[in-house]
């Protein structure tokens, strides 16, 4: 049996008293694209940033292609045992953020190559080759000297896709990218998207687009209150939805 | 020309005469100025990054220290170096008070150095703090360490925006300077006072020192222009209309 390209167990977060999180897992082989459905408040962004540790879980396991995510607790707290092993595989987990989050005072070049050259130890010269290639596949060629406060929502995400493409993760994390975005600008980032799917990139991607889901998910799941309320392929779990609270959400959601 | 020099208000001839002098003391005020804000700029950096942290013995400490320099006039500063110092046998007895301590010179670099370092922290301090958490998420995800993160992401947009209030923390220095004619230096004001001394006038000396620090500042806000131009057109408003047709990314036919 081949390792799944990420593997979680029993993620549970939380902030306060309050848990976010009540225990999920779930694993991606390679090339699973998962969308990951759910309210507001459910807990869906928390839980993708919990995989790269952006949010420390409170308790759960995080297995990378087979390797796991090393925790300690100190003082009651759980916290990383190793901080370069944590870096060490965030470099592999790439991330889109609902907010772009491009590094406002670099190029668009720049951005895409700041991690290949600072975090892996790419040659400048290879690492902008291939930023060019990548621009080219987001269709941002012409755009390469800009900065991102001179680009569009669009284009900034597109950007932002190019720069998590660089780091040749092998699972890519998506948090709402398409979220913050006019909606005449939802479909050029979406297109992107699918094409990485059709790729066979490895995704986890965190939406509200229906659509995305039902098209190129390979599976789709569903939180309700931090827990994971269904799962399945995305057809099946779309055309015959199984507990009320997801039957709810896709008649509000439509 | 002679009708010009009777009527003029100034006694331009004798300003000439002395002129010499006055650049010897452009000379004191731009060496000490510049040389305390480098250094300073240079301890800024440590301390703005513990001032920024949550660290719970430095950032207090380094809190503490900003907070007495910036709460205490430079004058009075340089006055307990100057005069203070010397009051104190094992001070004297040193190694510092023969070459340092002793000098005004040096006890005016020492003490304008520390001034503009806690100024410049708390400016930074707030440049850093204000890096949009955003970007630093995205560097935490991309791997980046906490040096990295700092070095490659953090300082250099922080720097960046710290420009436009630094330029002001120059300025402020560059005043400040004339402290140092109060402990003896012959610096612009200094050169100016004795000229007004050594010949019973009244403005001569202090409009040509006026006239001397106006251009000094006239070129430092020059400079910042520049460098704002340079480093801060990434928040710029675009300056095209709207950004011409893109070619369709991939996976559109």
């Amino acid at each position: 049996m081949t390792e799944p390209a990420l593997r979680v167990e029993n993620i549970r977060k939380s902030f306060g008293g309050h848990e976010v999180l009540k225990g999920i897992s779930m694993s991606a082989a390679k090339g699973d694209v998962v969308a990951i459905l759910g309210a507001s408040g459910s807990g869906k962004s928390t839980f993708l940033r919990c995989i790269n540790l952006l949010e420390t879980p409170t308790d759960g396991k995080v297995w990378l292609k087979g390797e796991e995510m090393r925790m300690t607790s100190r003082q009651g707290e759980r916290r990383p045992a190793d901080l370069r092993q944590v870096e060490r595989m965030r470099a592999r987990l790439a991330m889109v953020f609902q907010g772009f989050n491009l590094w406002s005072h670099m190029t668009v070049m720049e951005n895409i190559t700041e991690g290949p050259v600072h975090v892996l130890g790419t040659p400048r010269r290879e690492a902008r080759e291939k930023a060019a290639a990548l621009l080219a596949k987001v269709g941002l060629s012409d755009r390469a000297d800009y900065y991102p406060a001179h680009l569009s929502g669009g284009q900034q995400q597109r950007v932002a896709i190019a720069r998590a493409l660089a780091m040749e993760p092998d699972v890519m994390l998506f948090d709402e990218p398409t979220s913050a975005l006019d909606p005449e600008l939802v479909g050029e980032v979406l297109a992107v998207m699918r094409a990485l799917a059709d790729e066979g990139r490895t995704m986890l991607v965190v939406t509200h687009e229906m659509a995305f889901a039902r098209d190129v998910s390979s599976r789709t799941v569903f939180l309700h209150q931090g827990q994971i309320c269904e799962e399945g392929p995305p057809d099946q779990l779309f055309r015959n939805p199984q507990t009320d609270q997801f039957r709810a959400f896709l008649s509000r959601m439509n | 020309m002679e009708t010009f020099l009777n009527w003029f208000p100034l006694d331009l001839p004798l300003i000439a005469q002395n002129f010499d002098r006055f650049l010897v003391g452009v000379r004191v005020t731009l060496g000490l100025t510049f040389l305390s804000l480098a250094l300073g700029a240079a301890l800024a950096v440590p301390l703005a990054i513990a001032r920024a942290s949550r660290h719970r013995v430095l950032n207090p400490l380094v809190w503490t220290y900003t907070y007495v320099f910036r709460g205490t006039p430079l004058l009075v500063q340089t006055y307990l170096l100057y005069y203070g110092a010397g009051q104190f046998a094992f001070i004297r007895d040193s190694w510092l008070w023969d070459p340092v301590l002793s000098q005004a010179w040096w006890c005016a670099l020492i003490a304008f150095t520390l001034n503009t370092a806690a100024y410049s922290t708390e400016l930074l301090r707030g440049a850093i703090v204000d890096t949009p958490a955003g970007e630093v998420e995205a560097a935490i995800a991309t791997g980046h360490s906490y040096c990295g993160r700092l070095r490659r992401i953090i300082l250099p947009s922080a720097f960046r925006r710290a420009i436009p209030a630094y330029s002001n923390e120059v300025i402020f220095m560059l005043h400040g300077s004339v402290v140092a004619s109060t402990i003896t230096l012959q610096d612009i004001l200094g050169v100016g006072r004795w000229l007004n001394g050594r010949y019973y006038l009244a403005y001569e000396g202090l409009i040509t020192a006026a006239v001397l620090y106006f251009i000094i500042v006239f070129a430092i806000t020059r400079v910042f222009r520049w460098l704002e131009r340079r480093y801060l057109r990434h928040l710029e408003r675009r300056r095209e209309p709207a950004a011409a047709a893109v070619a369709p990314p991939m996976g559109i036919k």
